[in-house]
C-alpha cells in the first residue's frame, strides 16, 4: 500500500481531459518526481491531490493511508498531512512571516518560526517581523513559503517547480530541505520540468499530455529529459502504453 | 458614579490598567463633561459646556516640541446617550505633537458620538491624530466625526481612523483638508464592518500650495450584511503638487462595498494617482492557508487582520 495512491483519475475541464486515467501508487517516506513538458498536466495533478475547488470534479479515487480522500476540501486534507507549496506562493498584504509561519505551525511556538526560518537560509531576526507582500522577493517568498510548510511537518509534500525563480544558492538549499523532510519521514513529490530537480528524486513517474506515459528510475527519466522529451510523443502512443 | 471611577473604567475598557508614564499628558471626557486633563508645558486646553455639548480648545505653543504622545479619552460608560464634542485643535509655528484619541463605548446600546473639529496646523508644524475606537458588541453607537483641517507652510498632518474592535454601528467620516505649499497630509482609515454595520467615509483634500502632497487610504473589511461607501475627493491645485488615493475593500457575505475616487488636477504640474480594489478575499490566499490546515473561517480572519493592519 502505498501512502497516496491514485487511482484511474481522470479530470475534465473545458471538455477536454486535462488529465487522463492516471494510477500511480507514491511509496512512503520516498522523494518522488512527476515531470514533464510544459502542458502535461503535473500542476494540474497536484491541485487535484490537494482538493483544490476548481479540481474536485474528477473521475477515479484518490486514497491517503488507504482511505478516500476524494470527498475531503482543502483543510481536511491538510489536517490528515497533506500539503502543497505553490509554484508561485501569494502574497499577504499586511500578514508578518512570524504570523505566516506561526498559522501553518504544528507547534505554535517562536522556536518553530525560527527554526524553520534557519532551515531555508533566512535569519530570523531579519524576517520575522516583515509582511509577505511585493517587499519579498521571489526567491524570499518561495523560501518562506518552504519554511512554513517544514513548520507545518506535513505526511505529504506537494512541491510544484520548487527551482522556480530562486537563485543557484537557494536552489541548493532547497534540495537540503527536501532530504530533511525526507529524513523526517515525509513523503515529498516534486513537480518540475528541470533535469537538476528530477535528479534530487528517488524515482520519478513521466506526464505526457494528460496521461503516465512512463514509471522509472531517475538514470532513466534523466535520458528522456536529455533527448528533451523527443520520445514523449512517441511514448504516449497506445503501443507505448502497454509497455508500462 | 463619581468621576475618578469613571476613569477608571473608561480607562480599563481601552486597556489601560496603569497610569500612563511620567510626562504624559492626557485628557479624559465622558459625555459632555471633562473629567481629567493632565496637561505638559506648552499645552492647553480650554472648555466650554454649551447647551448641548462641550467645547474644547487645545493648543500647542509656537516651537514647543511635546515628546510623549497625548492620550485624549473620549467615552460614555452607560448605554445610551449623546456625546458632543466641539474641538478646536491649534499647533502653532514650528511645533510638533502627537494624539491617541481613544474612543471608547463599551455597553453602548443607543449613543451618539458627535465630533465637530477645526484644526489648524501651523507653518513648520507637526501634528499626528491616531483615533482608535472601541465599541461594545450591540452596534447601537452612531459615530459622527467631521473636520476642518488646514496645513500652512511646511505643516504636517498625519492622521488614522481605526475602528477594528466591536461593532462600527453606524459611522460617518467627513474630513476635509487643505494643504499649503510644502505641506503633507495623509489621511488613513481602517475599518471592520459586519452585522447591519454602516460606513460612509467622506476624505476630501486640496492640494493648493506648490509641493504640496497628500495621501487618502481606506482599508475596508466588510461581512455579513454591512455597507460602506467611501468618498474620496483628491484635488490638486499647486504647481509639483503630488496626490494618491488608496482604497481597499474585502467584502463577506451579503456586505457590499462602494468606492467613489474624485480626483482633479488643475495644474499641468500638479499630479494624482489614485488606486481602488474591492472583492472578496484573493482565492490563492485563502488556499494557501487552507492547504496549511486553517480551516475557511480561519484563513479568512488571518487575510482580513492583515489588510487592517497595512500601514500603507
Ligand atoms: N482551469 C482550466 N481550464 C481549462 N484548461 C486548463 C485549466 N487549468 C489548466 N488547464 C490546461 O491543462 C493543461 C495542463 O496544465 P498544467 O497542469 O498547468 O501543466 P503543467 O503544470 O504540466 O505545465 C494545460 O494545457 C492547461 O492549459
Ligand atoms: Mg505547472
Amino acid at each position: 500500500m502505498g501512502k497516496l495512491e491514485l487511482k484511474n483519475l481522470t479530470l475534465k475541464l473545458g471538455g477536454k481531459n486535462i488529465v487522463e486515467n492516471i494510477s500511480i501508487n507514491f511509496r512512503e517516506g520516498d522523494i518522488h518526481a512527476i515531470v514533464g513538458p510544459n502542458g502535461a498536466g503535473k500542476s494540474t495533478l497536484a491541485q487535484i491531490i490537494m482538493g483544490l475547488p476548481d479540481y474536485r470534479d474528477i473521475e477515479g479515487e484518490i486514497l491517503f493511508d488507504g482511505k478516500p480522500i476524494t470527498g475531503l476540501t482543502i483543510d481536511k486534507r491538510a489536517k490528515l498531512g497533506i500539503t502543497l507549496a505553490w509554484q508561485e506562493p501569494a502574497r499577504f498584504q499586511g500578514v508578518s512571516v512570524r504570523s505566516f509561519l506561526l498559522a501553518a505551525a504544528r507547534d505554535k511556538t517562536e522556536e518553530t518560526v525560527d527554526l524553520a526560518l534557519k532551515m531555508v537560509g533566512l535569519a530570523p531576526e531579519l524576517y520575522k517581523d516583515r509582511a509577505v507582500d511585493e517587499t519579498l522577493s521571489g526567491g524570499e517568498r518561495k523560501r518562506i513559503e518552504l519554511a512554513s510548510i517544514i513548520a507545518m511537518r506535513p505526511k505529504l509534500v506537494l512541491m510544484d517547480e520548487p527551482d522556480s525563480g530562486v537563485d543557484i544558492e537557494a536552489i541548493n538549499n532547497i534540495f537540503s530541505v527536501i532530504h530533511k523532510l525526507k529524513e523526517e519521514g515525509t513523503t515529498v513529490i516534486l513537480i518540475t520540468h528541470s533535469a537538476e530537480v528530477l535528479k534530487e528524486a528517488d524515482h520519478a513517474f513521466l506526464l505526457c499530455r494528460g496521461k503516465l506515459v512512463k514509471k522509472g528510475s531517475v538514470e532513466e527519466m534523466v535520458c528522456i529529459f536529455n533527448g528533451t522529451y523527443k520520445t514523449c510523443e512517441c511514448l504516449a502512443q497506445p503501443e507505448a502504453e502497454a509497455i508500462l | 458614579m463619581n468621576d475618578r471611577k469613571l476613569i477608571d473604567e473608561l480607562l480599563a475598557s481601552i486597556s489601560i490598567h496603569k497610569h500612563y508614564p511620567e510626562g504624559t499628558a492626557h485628557v479624559e471626557i465622558h459625555g459632555n463633561r471633562v473629567i481629567g486633563v493632565c496637561l505638559v508645558d506648552g499645552l492647553t486646553v480650554d472648555s466650554i459646556e454649551m447647551k448641548e455639548g462641550i467645547g474644547v480648545t487645545l493648543r500647542v505653543a509656537k516651537g514647543v516640541k511635546i515628546k510623549n504622545p497625548v492620550h485624549l479619552c473620549f467615552g460614555m460608560i452607560p448605554e445610551t446617550g449623546v456625546q458632543r464634542i466641539e474641538m478646536k485643535t491649534v499647533i502653532e509655528d514650528d511645533a510638533s505633537v502627537g494624539f491617541i484619541a481613544h474612543c471608547t463605548f463599551p455597553n453602548a446600546r443607543k449613543i451618539d458620538h458627535i465630533m465637530q473639529a477645526d484644526i489648524t496646523i501651523g507653518n513648520n508644524a507637526w501634528y499626528s491624530y491616531m483615533e482608535r475606537h472601541i465599541h461594545g458588541d450591540f452596534g447601537g453607537i452612531r459615530v459622527i466625526p467631521k473636520a476642518k483641517v488646514t496645513l500652512l507652510e511646511h505643516a504636517r498632518f498625519v492622521t488614522e481612523f481605526e475602528l477594528l474592535k466591536g461593532r462600527v454601528g453606524e459611522i460617518d467620516i467627513d474630513y476635509e483638508t487643505v494643504c499649503g505649499a510644502h505641506s503633507v497630509m495623509e489621511m488613513k482609515s481602517r475599518i471592520s464592518g459586519r452585522g447591519d454595520d454602516r460606513i460612509k467615509i467622506r476624505e476630501a483634500a486640496v492640494l493648493k500650495g506648490e509641493y504640496s502632497k497628500g495621501l487618502l487610504a481606506s482599508n475596508i473589511a466588510l461581512k455579513d450584511h454591512a455597507s460602506a461607501e467611501i468618498y474620496n475627493d483628491l484635488r490638486a491645485e499647486g504647481a509639483y503638487a503630488h496626490g494618491h488615493v488608496d482604497c481597499n475593500e474585502i467584502v463577506l457575505g451579503n456586505a457590499v462595498a462602494k468606492a467613489v475616487p474624485i480626483v482633479q488636477v488643475s495644474n499641468p504640474k500638479a499630479h494624482v494617482t489614485h488606486e481602488a480594489a474591492i472583492g472578496s478575499v484573493d482565492s490563492k490566499q485563502l488556499q494557501t492557508l487552507m492547504s496549511r490546515g486553517l480551516c475557511e473561517e480561519e484563513a479568512v480572519d488571518l487575510i482580513l487582520q492583515g489588510m487592517l493592519s497595512q500601514k500603507n
